[in-house]
């Protein structure tokens, strides 16, 4: 049972990353994401800007709620966001470790070409002139 | 966008990148071995990696060309095991006076982020964690 526990936790986490990176993918949603990280907003203000209807923006805003990026409350009519960035975090996480990746691989590389590089200058190897007389 | 300059000409560069026995000796961080390294440099073939890490971790990816120039340029889309989604790396490699300058860049809304986290740490006052990621976003390694 310990197992199903992890195996969920780590499906639901690799799950949730898919859903910030959706939420992610649409400029009209990035667009309100950056008017979000203001203030708190209401479904008007982050529609406007992007010309779009009161239907279409809450789809969009529902998007962000799914990914866990926006909280909306509602009061009356008026449908509030806020922004919620630890989903953020957790995509930063995974560009950071791809940025470390390549940083060791590179120091890797960088002795495995110096490496080459000596072996393509074995004497007998290179184009030099040979020995005038 | 990874930026690198290699202190070695473009050819070297370009095999140690395709050719499987080289990736071998330098692919993924230390304590890592590329267990699994297969490549099929043709438009429309693919790559698959998997390394294997200290612990038994093991991480995989995979990837199809979608355009190969040699020995200076090549577009392929990759995706890890782990994570969602795909990206599209577009590599480009200069060669001057026997050094060779690697471009990539990794279509990914990387920017966008920035933008978002850095405002939304300003506002919660946790701007000390977000000035690194900041940094760190900022593109070039």
């Amino acid at each position: 049972m310990c197992i199903d526990i992890l195996n969920h936790m780590v499906s639901d986490q690799s799950s949730s990353l898919d859903r910030v990176f959706h939420a992610l993918a649409h400029p009209a949603r990035r667009a309100m994401l950056r008017q979000l990280a203001g203030a708190e907003r209401n479904l008007s203000e982050l529609a406007s800007p992007l010309k779009m209807s009161f239907p279409a923006a809450s789809k969009h805003v529902r998007v962000l709620e799914q990914a866990g990026l926006v909280h909306r409350r509602i009061v009356g009519r008026t449908h509030l966001c806020t922004l919620e960035a630890k989903p953020l975090e957790a995509a930063n996480d995974f560009l950071e470790k791809y940025r470390q990746f390549w940083e060791e691989s590179f120091e890797r590389l960088d002795d495995l070409l110096d490496d080459l590089k000596s072996k393509s200058q074995t004497p007998g190897r290179g184009k030099r002139s040979p020995r005038k007389k | 966008m990874l930026t690198r300059v290699f202190d070695a000409p473009r050819h070297l560069v370009w095999d140690a990148f395709t050719k499987p026995e080289l990736l071998k000796r330098w692919f993924g961080p230390r304590g890592w071995s590329l267990v699994v390294c297969e490549v099929d440099l043709r438009v429309g073939g693919g790559f698959r990696f998997v390394l294997s890490g200290p612990d038994g971790h093991e991480m995989g990816m995979r990837g199809v060309y979608q355009e190969i120039t040699p020995p200076n340029r090549s577009i392929h889309m990759e995706s890890f095991d782990d994570y969602p989604g795909e990206s599209q790396v577009t590599t480009v490699l200069v060669e001057d006076a026997g050094r060779t300058t690697l471009t990539a860049t990794v279509l990914y809304p990387s920017q966008e982020i920035r933008d978002i986290v850095i405002r939304t740490g300003m506002e919660h006052g946790a701007a000390e964690s977000y000035d690194k990621l900041a940094e760190l976003l900022s593109g070039s390694v």
